[in-house]
C-alpha cells in the first residue's frame, strides 16, 4: 500500500466521521457496518473478476443464499411443522435430486443414440411427477401449521455466527452447479447464467414458504453472542450510568453500542478475509490465476487446467459473497426476499470493484466503502440539489413537485455516471493492480 | 364438442398469449442479437433501452390524448411510435458517440464493453425512473378486444370463450411487418448487405471500403426501432413498469442465445421457444384436461407444472439445456 492509497482510506474514514458529526452517529455507524459488508462483497467479486477475469452478475443470488443460511442455521426448529410434513418435504427433495442424478447417469452410461434420449426423458418426466406427488403434499401440510406466525420448518437453532460460514457453503454449492455448466463456455454466457440463477434463487425464496416463509419474511433472528439487545442495555443501571458519563441518553447509547458491536465483528471478518485474499494474490496460485486471466492459451500450453482453476476461484469468490449475505441478514435481524434487487445487490457491487480498482484487494475494500457512502448520501444530496433548482418555482407547480419526488432516483443515475467516468478516465480504478 | 372446447381453452390461455409474448421477445432478442453481431458485445442496457423508448412513446401518447388526437379503434400509442423511435434513435446515437465509440476505437475486450453497457444501463434506468417514475403506467386506449370471450361464445355456441385483445393482434401484425422490413433491409439493400458483411468478417469488410461508423450508426437506429416497438407492444399488452423491463433482459437474452447470438432468424425462433415454454409450463391445464380426459382420470389439482412465479426458471433452464447440448444455439450463432 502506498501513501496515496493510505490517504484515500483516510479520506473515506473522514467522510464517515463527517457524517457522524453533521448528521448523526447512528447513520455514520450504519454506513460503516454496511460499508464493511460491501467491502467483503467487493473482495469476493474482485477475486473472480480481478484475479480470474470471470464476469459474475449473480452476486444477488449468492447474497440471498447467505441470508437463507442465516435463517436455516439460527432459527429454532418448528417441531409441529416437522411432524406435519417436514420429512415428506425432505423425501420429495431427495426424490427430485435423485431424478436429476439418475438422468445424468443415464446420459453418461448409456451409448449415444435414441435409447439414451428416450430413457433420459422418461426418467425426468416420471421423476418430476413422483417428486411433485410426494413434495406437494408435504409442503401443504407444513404451510398449514400456524400460517400467521410460522408455517415453515425453521432452522437448526445454532448460534447465528455459525450461519456465516454456512452461508459461504450454500453459495459455494450454488456456484459449483453454475460453474460446472457455464464455465468453459464463452464469457458472456457465464454472465447470463449467473444473472438467471440469481433471479431463480430469489423466486424460490419468495415462493417456498415451507423453507423461509417466502414473502411473509422471517423476523427476529437471534443476535450473535456479544451483541446485546437494546432493551436489556436500557434496563441495566450500570450501562445507563456509563452512557450518562458520555452525555448520552440511554436509548441512543444502546443503539450505538449494538451497532459498534456489529462493526467489531464485521471488521474481524473483513480483516481475516483481506489477509487471506492478499496471501492468495501474492502466492504462486495467485500468479497462476493472473497468468490464466491474461493469456488463457499460453497458460493452458504450460499445462494449467484453465476450466478447473476457473471453477475453483468462482466457488471461492461466491462463497465470500455468501458469507457477506449471511452477515447482512444477521445485521438486519430478518430475511425479506423482496428486498433483494439486482441493481442494489449485483450491479452496485460491480461499481464498487471497478471504481476501487479491479485486481487490487485494497482497492475493492476502498471501493466498497466509498460507493456505499455515496449510495447512502446521494439521496439527501439529490434532494438538496432539487431544492436548490426548484427554489425559484412557486409551491404546487407540477415541475417542482415532480423534481422533488424524483430526487430519490438520482442514485442510479449517479452510480452510472461514476462507473462510466471511472471506466473512461481511470479504467484501472482508484487503487490500480500492482 | 368437449374436444373443441379444450382446443379453444388452450388457444385462449396458451396459444394467443404465447404468440403475443413470443413476438415481443423476438423483437427484443433481434435488437440484442444485432448489437452482438455488429458491435460484438452483450448489451445489458437493452431492457432499459426498451423502457426508455416506451417512456417516450407514452409521453407523446399522453400529449396526443390531451390534444384530442386519437387513432380510432387502434391505440393512440401507434401514432406516437414513430416519434418515440426517432427520440430513442437520437438517444442511442448520442450514447454511442459519448460512450461506446471511445472503447470501440481502442478495440477493448468485449467484456469491457459489457461493463460499459452496465453503466449505460444504470443511467437509463435512473433517467426512466426520474422522468416517469417507478410505478405502473397505463397508456392503452381504443378498442380493448378484437373478439371478446362473450362474442365468441355467442358466435360458436361453445362453452369456452376465446378472447383476442387488440394489443395481442396488433403485436403479432406489427412484429411480422417489422421483421419483414428488417430482413428485406438486411438482404436487399446496400447498407444492409454491408452490415452483414461487417458482422461476418470485420477486416474483410473494412478492406472492401465499408465505412464502419456508418454501419454502427445504422445498427443503433435499427436497434432503437426494434427496442421501442418491442417495448411499446409489451406495454400495451401488459403494462409499463421500468423494473419489469429490466427483468425482461433475462428472457430476451435467453431467446437470443437459444437461437444463436448474432443470428436474426435464430432470435425470432428463440423468442417463440422461450415464450411458449414459459406460458405452457406455468399454465394450469386443469380446464383442458377436464375436457379431454374421461371423468375418472381428470386431475384434482390445477395440473400446473410450475407456479407462475417460476417463469424465469423456465427460460433459464431452456437456456442451460441448449448451451449444454448446442453451445452456439439452435441456429448457428457466432462466438467471440
Amino acid at each position: 500500500m502506498t501513501r496515496r492509497d493510505a490517504l484515500l482510506f483516510v479520506f473515506v474514514g473522514l467522510l464517515i466521521l463527517v457524517t457522524g458529526f453533521a448528521q448523526s452517529w447512528n447513520s455514520a455507524l450504519y454506513i460503516l457496518n454496511m460499508g464493511l459488508i460491501s467491502a467483503i462483497l467487493a473482495l469476493g467479486v474482485n477475486l473472480q473478476w480481478g484475479l480470474a477475469g470471470l464476469f459474475n452478475v449473480g452476486i444477488m443470488g449468492f447474497v440471498a443464499l447467505g441470508g437463507l443460511a442465516a435463517v436455516i442455521t439460527s432459527m429454532p426448529a418448528n417441531a409441529e411443522e416437522w411432524s406435519a410434513g417436514g420429512f415428506q418435504v425432505l423425501a420429495g427433495l431427495l426424490l427430485g435430486a435423485g431424478t436429476i442424478i439418475a438422468a445424468i447417469m443415464a446420459y453418461q452410461r448409456l451409448p449415444k443414440g435414441r435409447t439414451r434420449g428416450l430413457t433420459m426423458v422418461a426418467i425426468l418426466i416420471g421423476g418430476f411427477f413422483l417428486f411433485r406427488y410426494v413434495f406437494d403434499a408435504g409442503v401443504e401440510a407444513v404451510e398449514a401449521v400456524n400460517p400467521a406466525s410460522t408455517g415453515y420448518l425453521g432452522g437448526l437453532g445454532l448460534p447465528v455466527l455459525v450461519a456465516w460460514p454456512v452461508g459461504g457453503l450454500f453459495a459455494a454449492g450454488a456456484a459449483w452447479i453454475i460453474g460446472k455448466t457455464a464455465l468453459g463456455l464463452r464469457s458472456d454466457y457465464l454472465a447470463i447464467a449467473t444473472l438467471g440463477i440469481a433471479e431463480i434463487i430469489i423466486s424460490v425464496m419468495k415462493n417456498e414458504e415451507w423453507l423461509s416463509r417466502g414473502v411473509k419474511n422471517v423476523v427476529g433472528l437471534p443476535r450473535p453472542t456479544g451483541v446485546p439487545y437494546e432493551i436489556d442495555l436500557q434496563n441495566s443501571a450500570s450501562f445507563v450510568e456509563k452512557a450518562a458519563g458520555f452525555g448520552l441518553d440511554a436509548s441512543t447509547a444502546s443503539t450505538l453500542y449494538v451497532k459498534l458491536g456489529y462493526s467489531l465483528l464485521f471488521t474481524v471478518v473483513l480483516v481475516v478475509l483481506l489477509w487471506l485474499a492478499q496471501k492468495a494474490l501474492n502466492s504462486p496460485w495467485g500468479r497462476m490465476m493472473r497468468a490464466i486471466r491474461d493469456n488463457e492459451v499460453a497458460a493452458e500450453a504450460m499445462g494449467k487446467d484453465v476450466t478447473a482453476r476457473h471453477l475453483q476461484i468462482f466457488i471461492l469468490g461466491s462463497a465470500i459473497c455468501g458469507i457477506a449475505g449471511a452477515m447482512m441478514t444477521t445485521l438486519d435481524g430478518q430475511l425479506t426476499p423482496t428486498s433483494y434487487q439486482p441493481l442494489r445487490y449485483t450491479f452496485l457491487i460491480w461499481v464498487m470493484v471497478i471504481v476501487g480498482g479491479s485486481g487490487n484487494n485494497f482497492g475493492s475494500v476502498l471501493g466498497g466503502f466509498l460507493i456505499w457512502f455515496l449510495w447512502v448520501q446521494v439521496e439527501p444530496m439529490g434532494l438538496a440539489l432539487m431544492g436548490l433548482i426548484t427554489s425559484g418555482m412557486s409551491d404546487g407547480y407540477w415541475l417542482k413537485d415532480h423534481l422533488i419526488e424524483s430526487a430519490a432516483h438520482m442514485r442510479l443515475l449517479t452510480m452510472g455516471v461514476v462507473l462510466l467516468l471511472v471506466l473512461r478516465f481511470s479504467p484501472r480504478g482508484l487503487i490500480p493492480e500492482r | 364438442m368437449d374436444f373443441l372446447n379444450a382446443i379453444v381453452a388452450l388457444a385462449n390461455f396458451v396459444i394467443v398469449p404465447g404468440m403475443a409474448y413470443g413476438a415481443q421477445l423476438a423483437l427484443g432478442a433481434l435488437g440484442v442479437t444485432l448489437i452482438y453481431g455488429i458491435l460484438r458485445f452483450s448489451n445489458f442496457a437493452h431492457g432499459d433501452t426498451m423502457a426508455m423508448g416506451t417512456m417516450f412513446v407514452i409521453l407523446i401518447t399522453w400529449g396526443f390524448q390531451s390534444a384530442g388526437i386519437s387513432f380510432g379503434p387502434l391505440p393512440t400509442a401507434l401514432l406516437a411510435l414513430p416519434f418515440g423511435i426517432a427520440l430513442t434513435g437520437l438517444l442511442l446515437i448520442g450514447t454511442d458517440k459519448m460512450v461506446y465509440q471511445f472503447y470501440r476505437q481502442r478495440k477493448v475486450k468485449p467484456v469491457v464493453m459489457v461493463m460499459v453497457s452496465l453503466g449505460v444501463m444504470f443511467i437509463m434506468n435512473g433517467l426512466t425512473r426520474f422522468i416517469i417514475g417507478p410505478g405502473d403506467q397505463r397508456f392503452a386506449d381504443g378498442e380493448r378486444f378484437i373478439i371478446s370471450a362473450r362474442e365468441f361464445k355467442a358466435m360458436t355456441g361453445l362453452k369456452e370463450g376465446l378472447a383476442i385483445k387488440t394489443s395481442q393482434g396488433l403485436t403479432v401484425v406489427t412484429a411480422v411487418i417489422v421483421v419483414a422490413v428488417l430482413f428485406w433491409f438486411l438482404n436487399r439493400t446496400r447498407t444492409g448487405k454491408s452490415m452483414r458483411a461487417y458482422s461476418d468478417n470485420e477486416d474483410l469488410a473494412l478492406l472492401s471500403g465499408i465505412n464502419p461508423e456508418r454501419v454502427v450508426l445504422y445498427t443503433w437506429l435499427i436497434v432503437a426501432a426494434l427496442a421501442t416497438v418491442a417495448g411499446t407492444l409489451y406495454g400495451l399488452d401488459k403494462s409499463f413498469k421500468p423494473f419489469t423491463y429490466f427483468q425482461l433482459l433475462l428472457p430476451i437474452f435467453a431467446a437470443a442465445i437459444v437461437g444463436g447470438l448474432g443470428n436474426p432468424l435464430g432470435a425470432i425462433a428463440g423468442g417463440f421457444v422461450i415464450a411458449f415454454s414459459e406460458v405452457t409450463v406455468t399454465y394450469a391445464f386443469k380446464k383442458v384436461a377436464n375436457y379431454v380426459l374421461p371423468d375418472a382420470l381428470a386431475p384434482d389439482g390445477l395440473a400446473q407444472l410450475m407456479s407462475t412465479d417460476y417463469k424465469f426458471a423456465v427460460s433459464f433452464s431452456i437456456l442451460i439445456i441448449v448451451l449444454l447440448f448446442k453451445p452456439t444455439g439452435l441456429f448457428k450463432g457466432k462466438s467471440v
